[in-house]
C-alpha cells in the first residue's frame, strides 16, 4: 500500500501564535494532525501523507475551506491520514487550530 | 473532552490523569521519531509512534509516564515504540521518580517489525524489573478498548501493581488468536460474553492478578494510582513466596475448571451469572471475601 | 337465467383437500393433532407442495422460518419443483440453494439483505428470475390479490396440539401471510420453538393453521436494530442536533418513524440531553412507528416517548417491553404484539415524518441502497419515506410542511408528509453519497427491470441532511434551485464541488440551506459526552436491568 503525499501552501494569512498542537489518532478513518509555529511571512503550509491515494482534488479543496475558515498563518501543518472523509479532516483541522491557540473546548 | 478511560486516546488520558499541565514529554510528535519498518513497508506512520512518553506529577509526586495508543496498529509495539518505553524506565533508574506508571493498550508486538518488535518487548519487562529493583514502583492502568495482550501482558505482571476497569481485559493470547489456533468450539471469539468474563477486568481481579478494580473514568483511575503509588513496592523475598503459591494454590483448586463462572463458584458466589452485572463498588465490596488473595489455602 | 349445472366453483378447496388427504395418508400414525414430527417435514412438504405452487416461506426482518428453509431444500425436485416463492425478506443461504436445484424458479420479495450479493450473481446467471421488488405493504397487499399463497411456511414461538399458535414478541409478517392464505384455499404450516398445553395467548387461531413441526433448534431472530452506542461518531452526534433542532423542533414533530442506523440512534441518545435542554420535552417525539431500538431505552425513561407501535421485537428488549405496557403494544400476557403490515400503515398514514439514510441520493433527491453488485430490496422504508397522498387528518408539523410546499407549488391547502434523508457526505472509504447517476440505473439495465430500483423519490423527499447542512426542499422554486440545495449540503463530493456558489448562497440567505452556525450550533459542542448513553451497559443500567442484550453486544 503505498502511500500519497501532498503538499499545499496558502499566502497572505494572519500570523497566529501558539504552542505545537497534536489532534487525532493515525486510526482507520481518522487521522492525525501536527501543527507548528513556523516563520513563513503568513504563509500556512500543509504536508498531507495519506494512505487513500487519488483524493487530490478532495484535500485541495478542504484546505482551502481550512485556510479559509481561520486565515492562519505562520503555521506549519502536518498530517497523517487512514482515510479520514472530508468532514472528518475539516473537524481535525479545527480542533487542531483551537488547541494550537490554547483554546480547545 | 471525554471523562470515560476507555474512550479516551493515550494523550486524553495522560491529561485526565496527571495534575494539570505538569505533563513534560520526551520525544513528542514533533520530533517526528517514527518507525523505519513502516517507511520501508510504505505504511502510514505516526508522529510518536503510538506511544507518548514523559514525566509529570500526579497528586504532587513527580511521576514518569508511557501511554500506548491503542487507535494506532492496536497499540502494537515496534522497535521504536518498545524503545521508548524503555528509556524511560531507564531514566527512572537513573532519576528515582515517584512512580512510574505505564497506560497500557496494546495487542502486544508489532507484527510488521517482527524481531526487532519481539526483542522491543522482552527489553521493556526487563526495564520494568530494573526500575522496580531500583526502588521506583511501576503502576499498570488497563483500561483501554484492546486490551492488554501479548508479551505486554507479562511486562503488565512485570510490575508493581495493576489496576483495571471492568472493561479493560490482560492476557496472552487474544480471543481470535486462540480461536484460530484452537476453534470455535474451544473459544467463541464473538462471544463478547465468553471474551469478558475469561480475560476481563472483574475476572482478572478475582484471580488477584490485578491489585485495584476502578469503574471506567479518569477520576477512579487516577485516585487508584494515586493510592497505589503510596502502598510502595513489597519486593521482598516473602512477598515473592506469597505470590508463587498463589499460582500454586489457584492451579490445584481451579485446574479443573472449563469456565471462569466454575471458578467464581469455587470462590464462593452463589450467583456468578450475577457478577456481569454489578457495578463496580457492589463487586468490590462482594469480592472482599470471595477472591483468590482472601481464600487462599496453604499448601 | 339459465346457471350451467356441471359449473365447478371449489377447484381450489379440492386441491387442497386432495393434498391434505395426501398429507394425513404420508404422516400416518406419526400425526397427533396437527402436529408433525420434525423427521417427517420433507415428507410433509412433498405431499402439500405441487410444482409451480406460490409457496410463501415467512423470512422476515428478523424471525426466520429457518428449519421449514432448510426442510424445503430437502424435497425431491422431480416431486416439487418450478415454485413460486413469496418472501419478505431474502435472509438465509436455503433461500436461494432452492433455485439452484430447480426447486423454485420465480421470486417475488422485499428485501434482501445479506443475500443482495450472491442474488445478484444469480440473476446474472440466469438461474433466479425476479417477479417484482416491492416494498413490505405492496407484497402484503399482492397477497390479497394476485399473489396468494398456495402454502404459507411460517415461525412461530409455541403452539398447541390443536395449532393455535403464539408468535410471541416477534408477531412480524405472521398474520398477514396466513390471513392471505388460510382464507383462500392455502395450506399453513408453522415450525414453532416450542409445544405446549396451553398457548400464553393467541396470537393465531389454529382453525387457520393445518400442520405444526417442532423444530429442534429455535428459529433463527436476528438483533437487526441494536445499535452500540459505542460506535457513534461526533459527526453523527452533530447532525443529530442539527436534526433535532433544525427539523424536530422546526415543525413540531410528535409522530415518527426512525431508520436504523447510526444516524438516527444519535438523535434517539440525544433526546433525553440536547433535545431535553432545548425544552423539547413533550413537544417532540411523543408517538413511534419504530422497533424497540435499544437506544430508545434513555428517552423512553427521561418520559419522552407516549407510545411505540413496532414492526417486530429486538432481542433482548422482551422483559425491558413487557415492564413498559404503558409505551409499548403488548398483551394479556405480558408480552409485546408486533404486526408489520399495520406498524407499515402506522408509518405511512398517521407520522409527520421518516427520517432515515440511504447509499446513494442522486441531484433530483431520489435514493437507492442499490448497487450494481447487490440487490438489496426496500423493506419498509419506501413506505414511511413518502408523503401519504391519502392522508386527511392535520397535524402542526403537516401543515406547516404543506404552507412551505404551497409557496412555489400553489393550490387547494393540504399538508405535506416530512421525509427527510440524513447521510454523511462520504461513507466509509470514501464512497460519496452523493452521485450524478444512481447505481440502481446500471442494476435495472443488468437484472432486466422495468423501472430503476429507487428507495425513496426525489419528489417525495422533503429535507436532506448532511454534515454540511440542512436543504429544504419544500422551500426550492424550480428544479434548478432543487439541484442547487442538494448540491449545497453535498459537502466535498463531485457534486458538492459542482455546486453554483452564488446560488447556493442565495439559498442560504433565504434558509432554504441552514448550516450548523445558522442555527445557532457551536460545532465544537458535538462530542460524544451529549449521548444519553455511549456504550451498551449504560443501556443497560438505564433500563435498570431489563434490557438483556445480545452476548454479542457485550464488553464486560
Amino acid at each position: 500500500m503505498a502511500m500519497e503525499n501532498l503538499k499545499y501552501r496558502f499566502d497572505g494569512g494572519k500570523p497566529i501564535s501558539g504552542e505545537t498542537a497534536i489532534v487525532g489518532v493515525l486510526g482507520s478513518g481518522n487521522l492525525e494532525v501536527l501543527v507548528e509555529p513556523a516563520r513563513l511571512d503568513g504563509a500556512c503550509e500543509i504536508e498531507v501523507s495519506t494512505a487513500a491515494r487519488g483524493f487530490g482534488t478532495i484535500w485541495q479543496a478542504v484546505m482551502k475551506d481550512f485556510f479559509a475558515r481561520h486565515h492562519a498563518g505562520d503555521i506549519r501543518i502536518s498530517v497523517n491520514d487512514a482515510g479520514a472523509t472530508p468532514a472528518i479532516v475539516s473537524l481535525r483541522l479545527d480542533q487542531a487550530i483551537e488547541t494550537f491557540k490554547g483554546n480547545h473546548k | 473532552m471525554t471523562s470515560s478511560y476507555y474512550e479516551s486516546t493515550a494523550r486524553a488520558r495522560i491529561a485526565g490523569l496527571l495534575d494539570a499541565n505538569s505533563f513534560h514529554e520526551w520525544l513528542p510528535a514533533a520530533e517526528r521519531v517514527t518507525s523505519p519498518h513502516l517507511a520501508t513497508l510504505e505504511q502510514p506512520a505516526a508522529f510518536d509512534d503510538g506511544v507518548v512518553v514523559g514525566k509529570g506529577s500526579i497528586a504532587g509526586k513527580k511521576i514518569f509516564i508511557a501511554a500506548q495508543e491503542g487507535g494506532f496498529m492496536g497499540g502494537a509495539v515496534g522497535e521504536v515504540h518498545g524503545a521508548k518505553i524503555v528509556g524511560m524506565l531507564e531514566r527512572a533508574v537513573r532519576d528515582q521518580p515517584a512512580a512510574v506508571l505505564l497506560l497500557l493498550e496494546t495487542g502486544g508486538v508489532r507484527l510488521q517489525e517482527a524481531n526487532a518488535g519481539l526483542i522491543a518487548v522482552s527489553e521493556v519487562m526487563r526495564a520494568i524489573l530494573s526500575a522496580r529493583a531500583a526502588g521506583v514502583p511501576v503502576i499498570v492502568a488497563i483500561g483501554g478498548q484492546y486490551g492488554c495482550f501479548g508479551g505486554m501482558g507479562i511486562a503488565a505482571r512485570c510490575a508493581t501493581a495493576i489496576i483495571i476497569s471492568e472493561e479493560g481485559r490482560l492476557g496472552l493470547s487474544g480471543p481470535e488468536v486462540i480461536e484460530t489456533a484452537r476453534g470455535v468450539e474451544e473459544y467463541d471469539s464473538r462471544d463478547r460474553a465468553l471474551v469478558w468474563r475469561t480475560v476481563g477486568g472483574k475476572h482478572r481481579y478475582l484471580l488477584g492478578e490485578c491489585d485495584t478494580i476502578v469503574p471506567d473514568s479518569m477520576e477512579a483511575f487516577r485516585n487508584a494510582i494515586i493510592a497505589s503509588i503510596e502502598n510502595g513496592d513489597d519486593w521482598s523475598l516473602q512477598a515473592l513466596e506469597r505470590e508463587q503459591q498463589l499460582l500454586g494454590d489457584r492451579l490445584q483448586r481451579f485446574g479443573d475448571c472449563r469456565d471462569s463462572r466454575d471458578i467464581w463458584r469455587k470462590l464462593g458466589w452463589p450467583d456468578p451469572d450475577a457478577i456481569a452485572m454489578m457495578d463496580n463498588d457492589e463487586f468490590v465490596a462482594a469480592a472482599q471475601k470471595r477472591c483468590a488473595k482472601q481464600t487462599i489455602k496453604a499448601p | 337465467m339459465i346457471y350451467p349445472a356441471e359449473k365447478i366453483w371449489d377447484h381450489d378447496r379440492q386441491r387442497r383437500n386432495r393434498k391434505l388427504e395426501r398429507a394425513a395418508s404420508a404422516m400416518g400414525g406419526t400425526l397427533r393433532d396437527k402436529v408433525v414430527s420434525s423427521e417427517m417435514a420433507v415428507q410433509l412438504l412433498e405431499s402439500v407442495i405441487e410444482p409451480g405452487d406460490r409457496v410463501c416461506l415467512e423470512g422476515n426482518n428478523q424471525k426466520q422460518a429457518d428449519f421449514l428453509a432448510q426442510a424445503l431444500t430437502r424435497v425431491d425436485p422431480a416431486k416439487v419443483n418450478k415454485l413460486h416463492m413469496l418472501q419478505s425478506v431474502l435472509a438465509l443461504p436455503e433461500h436461494l440453494d432452492l433455485y439452484e436445484s430447480g426447486i423454485a424458479e420465480q421470486v417475488d420479495f422485499s428485501f434482501s439483505g445479506p443475500q443482495g450479493g450472491r442474488l445478484a450473481r444469480m440473476v446474472g446467471k440466469g438461474q433466479i428470475r425476479i417477479g417484482a421488488i416491492h416494498t413490505y405493504l405492496e407484497l402484503f397487499s399482492r397477497y390479497f390479490i394476485d399473489l396468494t399463497p398456495h402454502v404459507a411456511l411460517v415461525a412461530a414461538q409455541s403452539a398447541d396440539a390443536q395449532g393455535n399458535l403464539y408468535t410471541g414478541p416477534n408477531t412480524e409478517d405472521t398474520p398477514a401471510i396466513i390471513e392471505a392464505t388460510a382464507f383462500k384455499n392455502g395450506i399453513v404450516i408453522a415450525q414453532v420453538n416450542e409445544m405446549v398445553d396451553k398457548v400464553p395467548r393467541v396470537d393465531i387461531p389454529g382453525d387457520w393453521v393445518n400442520f405444526v413441526i417442532p423444530s429442534p433448534r429455535p428459529h433463527y431472530i436476528e438483533p437487526l436494530f441494536t445499535r452500540d452506542p459505542a460506535q457513534i461518531s461526533e459527526i453523527q452526534v452533530l447532525m443529530a442536533m442539527m436534526a433535532i433542532k433544525g427539523i424536530y423542533a422546526g415543525y413540531g414533530v410528535q409522530r415518527l418513524n426512525h431508520g436504523i442506523g447510526f444516524d438516527t440512534a444519535a438523535i434517539e441518545l440525544l433526546l433525553p440531553t440536547y433535545a431535553e435542554s432545548l425544552g423539547l420535552k413533550g413537544k417532540i417525539c411523543s408517538h413511534w412507528a419504530l422497533n424497540p431500538h435499544p437506544a430508545m431505552i434513555p428517552a423512553i425513561e427521561a418520559g419522552f416517548v407516549k407510545s411505540i407501535h413496532s414492526f417486530g421485537s429486538e432481542l433482548g428488549m422482551e422483559n425491558y417491553i413487557a415492564a413498559r405496557p404503558d409505551v409499548f403494544f403488548t398483551g394479556p400476557d405480558g408480552t409485546m404484539r408486533s404486526n408489520r403490515a399495520f406498524s407499515q400503515a402506522a408509518g405511512h398514514y398517521a407520522c409527520d415524518m421518516f427520517i432515515g439514510s440511504t447509499l446513494q441520493i442522486d441531484m433530483e433527491g431520489n435514493s437507492s441502497t442499490a448497487t450494481l453488485d447487490r440487490i438489496s430490496g426496500f423493506g419498509g422504508a419506501s413506505n414511511m419515506g413518502a408523503d401519504a397522498a391519502g392522508r386527511r387528518h392535520a397535524s402542526p408539523g403537516w401543515l406547516k410542511a404543506g404552507e412551505q410546499r404551497r409557496i412555489h407549488n400553489p393550490g387547494i391547502p393540504r399538508g405535506r408528509k416530512l421525509v427527510v434523508q440524513m447521510v454523511e457526505t462520504f461513507r466509509e472509504h470514501m464512497h460519496p453519497a452523493f452521485v450524478p447517476r444512481l447505481d440502481a440505473w446500471k442494476l435495472a439495465e443488468f437484472a432486466n427491470m422495468p423501472i430503476p430500483p429507487v428507495m425513496i423519490y426525489g419528489d417525495d423527499v422533503t429535507h436532506i441532511l448532511t454534515e454540511e447542512g440542512i436543504a429544504n426542499l419544500l422551500l426550492c422554486a424550480n428544479a434548478e434551485e432543487r439541484e442547487q440545495a442538494i448540491r449545497g449540503v453535498a459537502g466535498y463530493t463531485e457534486m458538492g464541488l459542482g455546486r453554483d456558489l452564488r446560488m447556493v448562497e442565495n439559498l442560504r440567505d433565504r434558509g432554504v440551506i441552514q448550516r450548523a452556525e445558522d442555527l445557532g450550533i457551536d460545532k465544537r459542542d458535538a462530542t460524544r459526552d451529549l449521548l444519553a448513553a455511549r456504550s451498551v451497559k449504560d443501556l443497560v443500567r438505564a433500563s435498570g436491568g431489563l434490557y438483556q442484550p445480545p452476548v454479542r453486544f457485550r464488553n464486560w
